[in-house]
């Protein structure tokens, strides 16, 4: 065999090992993080983590019920303000904007993605957090989950738009002609056609972003408070309840791994197992919907 | 005269839909300008009122540390450089690496055996699972392994082992949209003349891919630089520049944490996050300068 046959092969076994390391890691991750919380799962108790609402490691109560709470609410807050606003952005982008204006929109979505957790984390503290504290109600320190859940919409905005973007721009153009020579108007085959038919893809762009806010963690431990209560509403009207500071899983690890030990670290590290989960979860439903798109889409045009 | 009754309904009809279409235009039209005045507000309050605080010698003095929040970002800008360098260094020929055998070979080899085929397609699925999963998750498992089991202690090389984790997904996926836009016939060109994959990949493949590949590495790059809930928890946070890959520091986003949580000076704060996002336009601009060359490339062949 000549060398620069050697070579060929010896390259591919290099190349085999590179990509196997994505599995050992996906692997490791799991790994490392379940095996340092079974010190908690035995000692505390499942039950006892996942339903107490009281966390006070010094006095050894692990309940992570409020930080769950706090994660979902705040995600949810996200959502409600984030969604229709990406939404439109997405349709107007694969439907309606001029090509000039896609130009500047369209990098511009992009630049939200990349800018720093911090730097919303920040201008959330500084600007929202003082607006938020004028409304007039006991308790109202400006910290908790409106401030939180716009900071978050804002973030989780370029995720769903892109997304939702390139699911409507993937449906294709025959479906429109088809609806416009029926006597259809552009907005009719927006809603009646293309919509419908890009469901799937938009629907998982919703979930990835869904996602994404479960995971945000600086910038959260940032505006919302991070005070372990279960939030609720600080006077009789219910809405007062976004007004009400919270934690989230990730900030919760975050904010005391690096002091932690023994079973409170361990306590910190079944935390992560929750948030680990509930992502895999999400994020398996997202590709499950992406890919039933795609078969859609292919089985049609075929 | 029912004919003339429907053609006025329709002609009703067709005024209502259009005047709705309208509407709703208009109405995306809005949208549209919420989403961009989101980051005109956001980037331009930060520059803005940021920028007051930032000079020549906010860049070239280091922080003093402790709870004063007084001095510059230079250490900070100075571990930011070693972390990207060191992240990078370490993901871009795993990544690399990956893609090419993902893209090149997995095809082919799938059919030698069973086994290497239910490999590469659980491969392609841990990249999906990796790029979904949360920063935080990677800094508890760079915790985990890299400060407490392999006893790195909070330091550079903790950090970037744990950052290159969290950035490898993301080079995969760039540099295997870049092979898949490489056509066939240059392959088969190279390898009727006699040259081995190998060669064919490294002399032919890999250079018509470079600008994808390169997009993918800066898109790294930003995002180590944005990076912060990983390095929190492996790159312990030290103000001081790091003189070994097992110092600790803090780069220019936990600088601005700590400024803004600990210290509450809110202006150096915003100063650094001027600084950081700069750093990130210009980063977006590079990005957006490479794959334009890269369709100019594969357009003019």
């Amino acid at each position: 065999m000549s060398t620069r046959m050697i070579v060929d092969k010896a390259v591919k076994y290099i190349l085999f090992i590179s990509a196997i390391l994505s599995i050992i890691i996906v692997l490791a991750i799991a790994f490392f993080i379940f095996q340092e919380s079974v010190q908690a799962w035995k000692e505390i108790g499942v039950g006892e983590m996942l339903f107490k609402r009281v966390w006070r490691p010094g006095q050894d109560q692990y309940g992570i019920l409020a930080m769950i709470y706090g994660s979902v609410a705040v995600t949810f807050g996200a959502i409600i303000l984030g969604v229709p606003l990406a939404l439109g952005t997405a349709i107007f982008l694969g439907e309606i904007a001029p090509t000039g204006v896609r130009a500047v929109l369209r990098p511009a979505v992009q630049l939200l993605a990349g800018i720093p957790s911090v730097v919303y984390g920040l201008f959330g503290m500084v600007v929202l957090v003082p607006m938020v504290r004028q409304i007039n109600v006991p308790g109202n320190s400006g910290y908790g989950l409106l401030a939180a859940s716009i900071v978050l919409a804002v973030m989780i905005l370029p995720t769903i738009t892109s997304i939702a973007e390139d699911a409507i721009r993937a449906v294709p153009d025959s479906y429109r002609s088809g609806s416009l020579a029926l006597g259809a108007t552009r907005w009719q085959t927006i809603t009646k056609v293309v919509l419908p038919a890009g469901r799937s893809g938009i629907i998982a762009g919703i979930i990835l972003g869904v996602g994404r806010a479960l995971g945000e963690t600086m910038a959260m431990i940032m505006v919302i408070g991070n005070s372990v209560i279960f939030p609720s509403p600080l006077t009789k009207n219910p809405l007062t309840f976004f007004l009400s500071q919270a934690r989230t899983l990730t900030g919760n690890i975050a904010v005391e791994i690096s002091y932690a030990t023994g079973v409170h670290e361990s306590a910190l590290f079944a935390t992560g197992v929750v948030l680990f989960v509930l992502i895999i979860v999400v994020n398996a439903s997202a590709r499950w919907l992406i890919s039933r798109q795609s078969d859609v889409q292919t089985t049609r045009q075929g | 005269m029912t004919t003339l009754m429907s053609e006025e309904a329709t002609e009703r009809d067709l005024k209502m839909r259009k005047s709705s279409q309208k509407f709703w235009f208009a109405a995306t039209w809005i949208f549209g300008a919420i989403t961009f005045s989101i980051l005109l507000l956001v980037i331009g309050y930060v520059i803005i009122q940021g920028g007051k605080a930032v000079n020549w010698e906010f860049l070239s003095t280091a922080p003093k540390g402790g709870l004063s929040g007084e001095g510059g970002v230079s250490t900070t800008l100075g571990t930011t450089l070693y972390l990207v360098l060191l992240t990078i260094g370490i993901s871009t020929p795993l990544g690399v690496g990956a893609a090419i055998y993902l893209i090149e070979y997995a095809g082919e080899q799938s059919l030698t055996s069973p086994v290497l085929r239910a490999l590469i397609s659980i491969a392609n699925f841990a990249v999906e699972t990796l790029a979904g999963i949360p920063s935080i998750i990677y800094g508890l498992f760079g915790y985990a392994l890299f400060v407490s089991a392999l006893r790195f202690g909070w330091s550079l090389l903790s950090a970037s082992l744990a950052g290159a984790c969290l950035v490898l997904p993301t080079i995969i996926r760039t540099t295997e949209e870049a092979l898949l836009a490489v056509p066939d016939d240059y392959r088969r060109g190279s390898l009727a003349l006699g040259a081995t994959k190998w060669q064919t990949l490294y002399k032919v493949v890999l250079p018509a891919s470079l600008p994808g590949i390169i997009t993918g590495v800066i898109l790294s790059v930003g995002r180590v630089i944005s990076e912060t809930a990983v390095f929190f928890v492996t790159l312990g946070g030290s103000h001081r520049l790091p003189t070994s890959i097992m110092d600790g520091g803090r780069t220019l986003a936990l600088h601005l944490y700590y400024l803004a949580m600990d210290t509450r000076a809110f202006d150096k704060a915003m100063g650094t996050g001027a600084v950081l996002v700069v750093m990130i336009i210009l980063i977006n601009l590079a990005i957006d300068f490479v794959s334009r060359k890269l369709t100019a490339g594969l357009k003019g062949r």
